[in-house]
């Protein structure tokens, strides 16, 4: 519960995420979803106050025993607003800011920026002023941010939403890359699951403060419930179920178009 | 009606945000401006309320050019809800926000406090009356400053990306209500990256790249074609996609809504079987 509250911002939650697995966290807004994503580095009980109940466990630190500073070492959280989070004058300064706090050397750290800067590919912006930027570029700086601190656990909330298309389908590639090749765990709250569930393995939907779904993609989004709550399920699952209540079977409940494209034309070809 | 008249805008930096750009939008239409960040959408819609005047060229709003009245008199029947709603709430509490600006236009105390109740209850704030803004989601925030512009009931409703960190009910019932606004007469214009939601609603699009309009046309044309979708830096819906995929088999491509999706195999499985 949040200070001055009168309501839980989470009840009852309970959920296990495993090292290296991509996560997608969704829910209707206000659900709770950013309050549990800053139970993971600490902000929920140390900076926002309230009272937290049970435990949140972060590669082995319990979290309300450790302090931000610590914690941020393995959990790096970008954040719904980038503007909330970027605050030098340059946007190099930004990303190597992290690092000049946890004394990583000079060489490193202009390894790392550089590194960064190109993985999100605003090399070009690096001696721009964060508040002149569009707020699609803020969002690239804020996750570069983070990405040079090659933290075990990337949290993004929403990282994209002020992307065009394009330019958020290249950030969910970064992150879908991050993940399989560095092995960096993600946990990704996202409305737009048309754009992001081709890369997640596990979907966890929350309800009112509660954890109500918790799985494997397919699973969830093909589940009656996640329809009943609002979810934005993903256009290629509801297509097959729409054509299942019309009495054609796919066989297989399709997550991505390529997918639905793919059992689409098996059951063409075969009639 | 809201025209613009080769109108070219340069910030004081330099940045050439517009480059002679032409377009008419006409009252009671429904109208989405997509395209690459930094493509120009922000600028040109901060033209329609005179919060930005143009380089050269005109904007004219009702006849009227933005260049020769108020921000304030034109805000009367232009209302405007800025992309991050951080920029535009102040108040301590939801309900003194919603009323900020009627107090600002003189209204009586009474016609306020119902059209606050009104605009509340739309946009399904009434819990958070007495909250202050800043306790609520990015989501709820959002709805705030809709509430808040809703409520003067202004002729032309401008939403820069009205679906940002909104869930999948909150987006049907901004559908629903541009559906309802639109019935008034009003005119709506939305900037957005959304394209299943543009997919949902079919307005107008006007594609936007580099300072320049690209292309303008009904939803489906825009956001089927390819060539554009790339030129305009989105992507397609998911359903486009899916029948890109399967356009070797002769079903037809510029599909953007799930129903018709559903026809169109259901039609192809009947012919074939």
């Amino acid at each position: 519960m949040y200070p001055g509250g009168t309501k839980r911002a989470l009840e009852d939650v309970s959920i296990t995420i495993e090292k290296g697995e991509f996560v997608v966290l969704t829910g209707p807004s206000g659900c709770g979803k950013t309050t549990l994503c800053r139970c993971f580095n600490g902000l929920v009980p140390h900076f926002y106050g309230g009272k937290l109940e049970g435990n949140v466990l972060v590669t082995d630190l319990t979290v309300s025993e450790h302090p931000v500073q610590e914690l941020a070492r393995h959990v790096g959280l970008v954040f719904q607003n980038p503007e909330n989070q970027l605050f030098a004058l340059f946007v190099e300064k930004d990303v190597a800011f992290g690092l000049e706090n946890l004394g990583v050397s000079r060489d490193e750290i202009r390894k790392r920026v550089d590194w960064a800067l190109k993985m999100t590919g605003i090399e070009d912006l690096r001696e721009r002023t964060p508040h002149e930027l569009s707020g699609g570029q803020q969002q690239r700086v804020a996750i570069a941010c983070v990405l040079a601190m090659q933290p075990d656990v990337m949290v993004l909330d929403e990282p994209t939403s002020f992307l065009d298309p394009l330019g958020a389908q290249k950030i969910f590639e970064v992150i879908g890359e991050l993940n399989k090749k560095l092995g960096i765990t993600v946990l990704l709250i996202e409305h737009r699951l048309d754009l992001a569930s081709r890369y997640c393995n596990h979907v966890v939907v929350m309800d009112e403060g509660r954890v109500v779904l918790d799985g494997e993609p397919r699973e969830v989004f093909n589940s009656e419930k996640a329809h009943l709550i609002g979810v934005g399920i993903p256009k290629a699952t509801r297509l097959s179920q729409v054509l299942e209540k019309s009495g054609v079977h796919l066989g297989r409940i399709p997550v991505t178009s390529e997918e639905a494209s793919h059992v689409l034309k098996e059951v063409l070809r075969r009639d | 009606m809201i025209e613009v008249k080769d109108v070219s805008f340069t910030y004081p930096n330099g940045v050439e945000a517009l480059q002679r750009v032409s377009l008419t939008i006409r009252n009671g239409e429904f109208v989405a401006i997509m395209g690459q960040n930094g493509a120009g959408k922000t600028t040109l819609i901060k033209h329609f309320n005179g919060l930005l005047k143009p380089t050269s060229g005109e904007v004219l709003v009702d006849g009227v050019n933005t260049r020769k009245v108020s921000v304030a008199t034109l805000a009367r029947n232009v209302g405007f809800v800025f992309q991050n709603p951080d920029h535009q709430l102040f108040c301590e509490t939801v309900e003194d926000e919603v009323a900020f600006a009627l107090r600002n236009f003189g209204f009586k105390e009474r016609t306020i406090k119902k059209r606050v109740a009104w605009a509340i209850n739309l946009l399904d704030l009434t819990e958070y009356r007495k909250t202050s803004p800043f306790m609520l989601s990015g989501g709820e925030r959002k709805r705030v400053a809709l509430a808040s512009v809703l409520a003067w009931n202004p002729k032309v409703v401008i939403l820069d990306e009205p679906t940002i960190g909104q869930d999948h009910k909150q987006k049907e019932r901004l559908r629903q209500f541009i559906v309802q606004l639109i019935a008034q007469r009003k005119t709506v214009i939305i900037v957005t990256h959304d394209v299943e939601f543009v997919a949902e609603c079919n307005p107008h699009v006007v594609l936007m790249a580099q300072g320049n309009i690209v292309a303008e046309g009904d939803a489906k044309q825009m956001l089927t074609n390819p060539d554009l979708v790339t030129q305009a830096s989105i992507v397609s819906p998911q359903i486009t996609q899916i029948f890109l995929g399967l356009a070797n088999l002769g079903l037809p491509t510029d599909l953007i809504d799930i129903h018709e999706a559903r026809e169109a195999l259901l039609n192809f499985l009947e012919v074939t079987s």
